[in-house]
């Protein structure tokens, strides 16, 4: 799946600026997340239009890129992430960073995960009975 | 070959002397006569060209600035009209507004013949691989360089500055035997070839003409080592045609001064008095055959020494010093001679545009070095780690050309203030505390 990846500064007033630009373009934020540092700021959006919400940032002068990431979704009890890490983790896949989302289907939960390898997480997911988005 | 111009370059010091005479007499005529701003200067010391009779008139005339070019800017020190130039070209303008200078053919031709020389004078003929790289455009190095080692009649190679890994390729595929570039994408280019694995006996290069900002001996003998060259000098600015106004010889021992076509006085900074041979004062020059640009007195504002010494060499013309001290962009960081250009080259050299401001500031006693830089939209990454590793890369290469470690910041693009569409870079701080 599709995730929209913005380069943000840590300025006051950014991130109002961009949501309001979504919003604008009437662009559905699904699942957000944010890894910064004391200078800048990666935003990580799962949106319901990637490709619109990418031209509409652009035109705006942010710095853009859609970034191919693994939507997987997951039984709401404990223990079921890890348990799916683990299984990557065995594998060799190397995770780079992950973000959990609101579910609309009740008794599930859904994580985007970030790895070298999209395609061999995706089967290894699904071999072991994980669904994936 | 020892000489590009045997004749004029040996000739004897009363010839020459007797030479500039008459083309001082001259220059200052054309100048009188074709640039109202100039005139309006002598005419309010109370001269007329008819006060000029020879080189010991010299002191009598105004000097002029880089405040002059400014009041003066684009057209107002142009002496022919604007159909008879050819070319122009330009300074960065990175301490104000930039300059531009103007040339007919005829001023081209003497400005190459004059580049020509410096070719020579490190051992370049016609046999030779010349690698151009610095900047081509409106930067007078690239041109320059690029005509002198055209009269020359070597092959010449117009690399333009960056893309190190094609500097190297080339360097190595087409056996270049003499290089031309700035001393410190020289020394960047020693660093490279190093990394690569490559010994300085591996390359072909005999000789570089190194010049465009000041430099060190100590960065003379790295450079020599690390390249397997003989290293040499070259000055000039862009107000008096660019680099070839000076030059040196296999002495390495001063820059003998093109008298032909250039005086250089030493004066007093503060008086404006002139000083004697072997005094350390303001290099000021004399064109004495420009057509389009003539510049008489022109302050450098270079602190430097001339000395009329015999040089070895056998040519007669005067050399002038390393220049000492001022440029207008220098900073001292902790010490050490920082210059803008050179972090520009790092930029350029790592595939970073030169969006870039440089925050200089003191903390605990202890200057702290901050460089901004834009991300270039193929550059940017989804992960944060990934972004502080691009920033170490670029600090390490950073510390590699300057000696001291900077912070690197990257920053979202067009972010960094721009004026007169270029960006503003150097913030000193630490000017507020003192
Ligand atoms: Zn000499």
């Amino acid at each position: 799946m599709k995730q929209l990846t913005v380069f943000v500064e840590n300025r006051r007033g950014g991130l109002a600026v961009l949501t309001r630009l979504l919003a604008d373009a009437r662009v559905d934020m699904k699942a957000l997340s944010i890894a910064d540092t004391r200078d800048f700021g990666i935003l990580r959006l799962i949106v319901s239009d990637a490709e619109k919400a990418s031209d509409t940032l652009q035109k705006a002068g942010f710095l853009v890129q859609i970034t191919e990431v693994v939507g997987v979704t997951l039984p709401d009890r404990p223990g079921a992430l890890a348990q799916a890490l683990d299984i990557l983790d065995q594998d060799g896949v190397n995770l780079e960073y992950l973000y959990a989302f609101l579910s609309s289907e009740p008794g599930t939960a859904r994580v985007v995960l970030r790895v070298a390898d999209n395609a061999e997480a995706e089967r290894i997911l699904t071999q072991n009975g994980f669904s994936i988005l | 070959m020892r000489y590009f111009q045997q004749e004029i370059e040996t000739m004897a010091p009363e010839a020459i002397r007797a030479l500039q005479s008459e083309k001082l007499v001259r220059q200052v005529k054309h100048v009188y006569e074709h640039v109202p701003y100039y005139r309006a200067l002598m005419d309010e010391k109370g001269i007329t060209p008819d006060d000029i009779r020879g080189v010991e008139d010299l002191h009598k005339l105004p000097f002029l600035s880089k405040a002059d070019l400014r009041e003066t800017y684009p057209y107002g020190m142009l002496a022919v009209p604007l159909a008879d130039c050819v070319r122009i070209q330009s300074t960065s303008g990175t301490t104000g507004k930039r300059v531009i200078a103007y040339y007919t053919q005829k001023d081209l031709d003497l400005w190459e013949e004059c580049c020509a020389r410096a070719i020579v004078a490190a051992g370049g003929t016609r046999e030779d691989v010349v690698q151009v790289c610095y900047g081509y455009g409106l930067f007078t190095g690239g041109a320059g360089l690029h005509g002198g080692s055209h009269r020359v009649g070597a092959l010449t190679l117009p690399m333009s500055s960056g893309n190190t890994e094609r500097q190297i390729q080339f360097m190595m595929d087409l056996k270049a035997t003499i290089l031309c570039c700035t001393p410190s994408y020289a020394a960047y280019i020693g660093e490279a070839l190093k990394e690569r694995g490559y010994k300085p006996e591996d390359n072909h290069l005999k000789a570089g003409i190194f010049g465009a900002e000041p430099w060190t001996e100590e960065m003379r003998r790295d450079i020599e080592k690390s390249l397997g060259i003989k290293a040499y000098d070259i000055y000039g600015l862009t107000e008096t045609s660019g680099p070839g106004v000076a030059f040196e010889c296999s002495e390495q021992n001063g820059m003998h001064v093109n008298e032909d076509h250039f005086i250089p006085e030493i004066i007093d900074p503060d008086t404006g008095e002139v000083l004697p041979d072997g005094e350390k004062g303001e290099l000021v020059f004399t064109s004495l055959d420009k057509e389009a640009f003539p510049l008489l007195r022109y302050r450098t504002r270079d602190i430097c020494v001339l000395t009329r010494e015999k040089c070895p060499c056998g040519r007669t013309h005067v050399r002038m010093a390393k220049p000492m001290g001022r440029s207008d962009d220098m900073m001292i960081i902790r010490g050490v001679n920082v210059f803008p250009s050179q972090i520009e080259t790092v930029l350029l050299n790592e595939g970073y545009a030169p969006n870039y401001r440089i925050e200089v500031d003191r903390v605990n006693n202890s200057d702290t070095l901050d460089i901004y830089v834009e991300l270039l939209p193929e550059q940017f990454t989804d992960t944060v780690s990934g972004i502080t590793k691009m920033e170490r890369r670029l600090a390490e290469a950073i510390k590699i050309m300057l000696g001291i470690s900077p912070v690197v910041h990257l920053v979202a693009p067009k972010t960094i203030a721009r004026s007169e569409g270029k960006a503003v870079r150097v913030v000193d701080k630490r000017k507020l505390h003192d």
